[in-house]
């Protein structure tokens, strides 16, 4: 994690809604993703951080400046904060052009210098030749660049963004995904980005703050808090049993070897930006099969040698936390696991098919 | 139609117009404080601007004559200040025409802001707009329909006004007297093809002013 540049402390309750806590949240200046379901309160911390919503109890500071401090009666309008807020609709203005929208936010400024910075900013972003369109005249993808770029063509000090590719179709969405962290990675402005998407959270993450329940349950370096969720609470808001960071060895065929610690797994390359050697790798248990250690040939690729370290039982399931060189979580009925005569200690073989081995790339 | 029946349907369509001037300031005002923010008090500003649409007209009539006569409190300071004389001039028109139409373009005005999404203005202040500039920007352009619409059928509600207009300016011709007044004169006369003729104009100008409007409200939906 970066040195903290806003520290939030504040509670905020809608009637009827759960109260929402930030615990002493510390942003740093690189790109922190509030990760959680719907519900867990991410929107309302990130409306709340950008002056739209006024907090009961607590404080937010940015820097040097106090945005909000409920003791002393502060409360720092949005306008005044100098955040770039892009919602999760975007709500671009639908009577105003292209230009216009993206220009809104530079009216203090002279027009030369209003120009100059509207047209390096839709050149930045590839919107050149829509200056005229109107929002309902633009595809998904052209909307969600002219919200950033009306976000971003004011130099805002701290950049907000809601779901950003929510609103996206599929194709357009992944797409953008790594379009999206290439552009903020050029910016450079600390950015705050709410998703319920595991994959985004990922893809575009430095720090990732998982929300449940209205509080901010671990707070960390991406790959820290999804390797290792401090709790079953995170894990569940994670969803995914086993997420490593792996090291392209090789492609080919279609097929990509990936070391994970000591061991080798085979996945899938298709979907696998060209030229990506660092990688998450993410299982989920269930997808993991168990076989006694004496069995001889199988047809998925990946055969690893695991001893069992704990078992759980999980109603009908057990779930088995697994050493194969890395952590592999696996899950399994108890009929299942009284015939392979699974203990704490003992030694089976964990399979994996190859498409169940999905590699998010990791970019830094 | 005789220059006379010109200069009368001119005079009322430019006290139609003035009382407009007045009306939209005001209730722009009004209803962007009625959509947009909660205040103590609310609910009976709420009544008193609706009250002259279901008041009597001669009421609210009634009521301008005492507040705006020499003697009212708001006319006697206007005469001793300004040397301003309202009641049984042509400011007593505009006056009369205002505060009858005012309810119907603050009823239009206010759902048409209401029908702006508050994300566009929210969002417009996290670009660094003060209310100013959010208001005439963003919230009345996205209004701009149903505010026009209102504006409309406000104008084709003050050229019709009677009641009021006959207890707080009377029927002075040539000064006071619009065209209802006119119509109820020159029926009082007999004089049944001047009060048909000024009957029809009226009716030609309401039409296209509420046939309009309509469009313009139906346009949004």
């Amino acid at each position: 994690m970066t040195d903290a540049i806003l520290t939030a402390n504040f509670s905020k309750r809608f009637s009827g809604g759960p109260e929402i806590v930030t615990d002493d949240l510390h942003i740093g200046s690189g790109i922190t993703v509030l990760f959680g379901a719907s519900g867990s309160g991410k929107t309302t911390i990130l409306r709340c951080l950008a002056g739209l919503e006024r907090p009961e109890i607590g404080t937010i500071h940015f820097g040097e400046e106090i945005w909000f401090d409920a003791g002393r009666n502060i409360f720092l309008p949005s306008r005044k904060r100098g955040v770039g807020f892009v919602p999760q609709d975007y709500a671009l203005f639908p009577h105003l052009t292209v230009a216009r929208n993206v220009g809104y936010g530079l009216n203090d400024l002279p027009a030369a210098e209003r120009t100059v910075r509207e047209v390096e900013t839709l050149h930045w972003l590839g919107l050149e030749g829509l200056e005229n369109r109107l929002p309902r005249e633009l595809s998904g993808g052209q909307q969600q660049r002219v919200a950033l770029a009306r976000a971003v063509v004011r130099r805002p000090r701290l950049l907000l963004l809601d779901e950003p590719l929510a609103a996206l179709d599929t194709p357009t969405r992944l797409r953008l995904r790594g379009e999206l962290r290439q552009l903020l990675r050029q910016l450079g402005i600390p950015t705050i980005l709410v998703t319920h998407d595991r994959i985004e959270a990922l893809a575009l993450g430095d720090d990732v703050v998982v929300l449940h329940g209205g509080r901010n349950v671990q707070h960390g370096a991406v790959p820290g808090v999804f390797s290792r969720p401090v709790n079953l609470a995170v894990a569940e808001v994670i969803a995914v049993e086993t997420i490593q960071l792996g090291h392209i060895l090789e492609v080919r065929d279609g097929l990509a070897t990936v070391a994970v610690e000591a061991a080798r797994l085979t996945a899938l390359a298709t979907d696998l930006p060209a030229g990506v050697r660092e990688v998450y790798v993410c299982i989920r248990a269930e997808d993991v099969i168990l076989m006694r250690a004496d069995t001889i040939q199988s047809s998925p690729r990946n055969r690893l040698v695991a001893t069992v370290r704990t078992l759980t039982r999980e109603g009908p399931l057990v779930r088995a936390s697994l050493d194969c060189g890395f952590p592999l979580t696996a899950l399994l009925t108890r009929p299942a696991c009284e015939e392979l005569d699974l203990r704490e200690g003992g030694q089976l073989i964990a399979l994996v098919k190859a498409p169940q081995v999905h590699l998010i790339p990791f970019a830094r | 139609m005789s220059s006379a029946e010109w200069q009368l349907v001119g005079f009322s369509l430019r006290m139609a117009l003035a009382s407009l001037l007045l009306i939209l300031p005001v209730g722009l005002a009004l209803a962007w404080w009625l959509a947009r923010k909660d205040w103590r008090g609310k609910a009976l500003v709420e009544t008193l601007v609706s009250l002259p649409l279901v008041l009597p007209p001669v009421v609210t009539g009634l009521v301008l004559l005492q507040l705006f006569g020499r003697r009212g409190p708001v006319g006697s300071w206007l005469h001793t200040t300004f040397n301003y004389d309202v009641v049984f001039t042509w400011r007593a028109v505009v006056l009369a025409l205002a505060t009858m139409s005012l309810p119907l373009f603050v009823r239009a005005a206010r759902t048409a802001f209401e029908e702006v999404d508050e994300k566009f203005e929210q969002l417009a202040r996290t670009l660094g707009a003060g209310e100013w500039r959010v208001f005439f920007t963003i919230t009345l352009p996205l209004a701009k329909r149903g505010v026009l619409a209102g504006t409309l059928l406000a104008f084709a509600r003050a050229l019709g006004e009677f009641g009021a207009t006959i207890m707080v300016a009377g029927n002075i011709p040539g000064q006071t007297t619009t065209l209802p007044v006119a119509i109820y004169q020159a029926v009082e006369n007999g004089e049944d093809v001047h009060a048909w003729t000024l009957a029809g104009v009226s009716a030609v100008i309401a039409f296209a002013a509420v046939f309009i409007s309509e469009k313009l409200q139906r346009r949004r939906k």
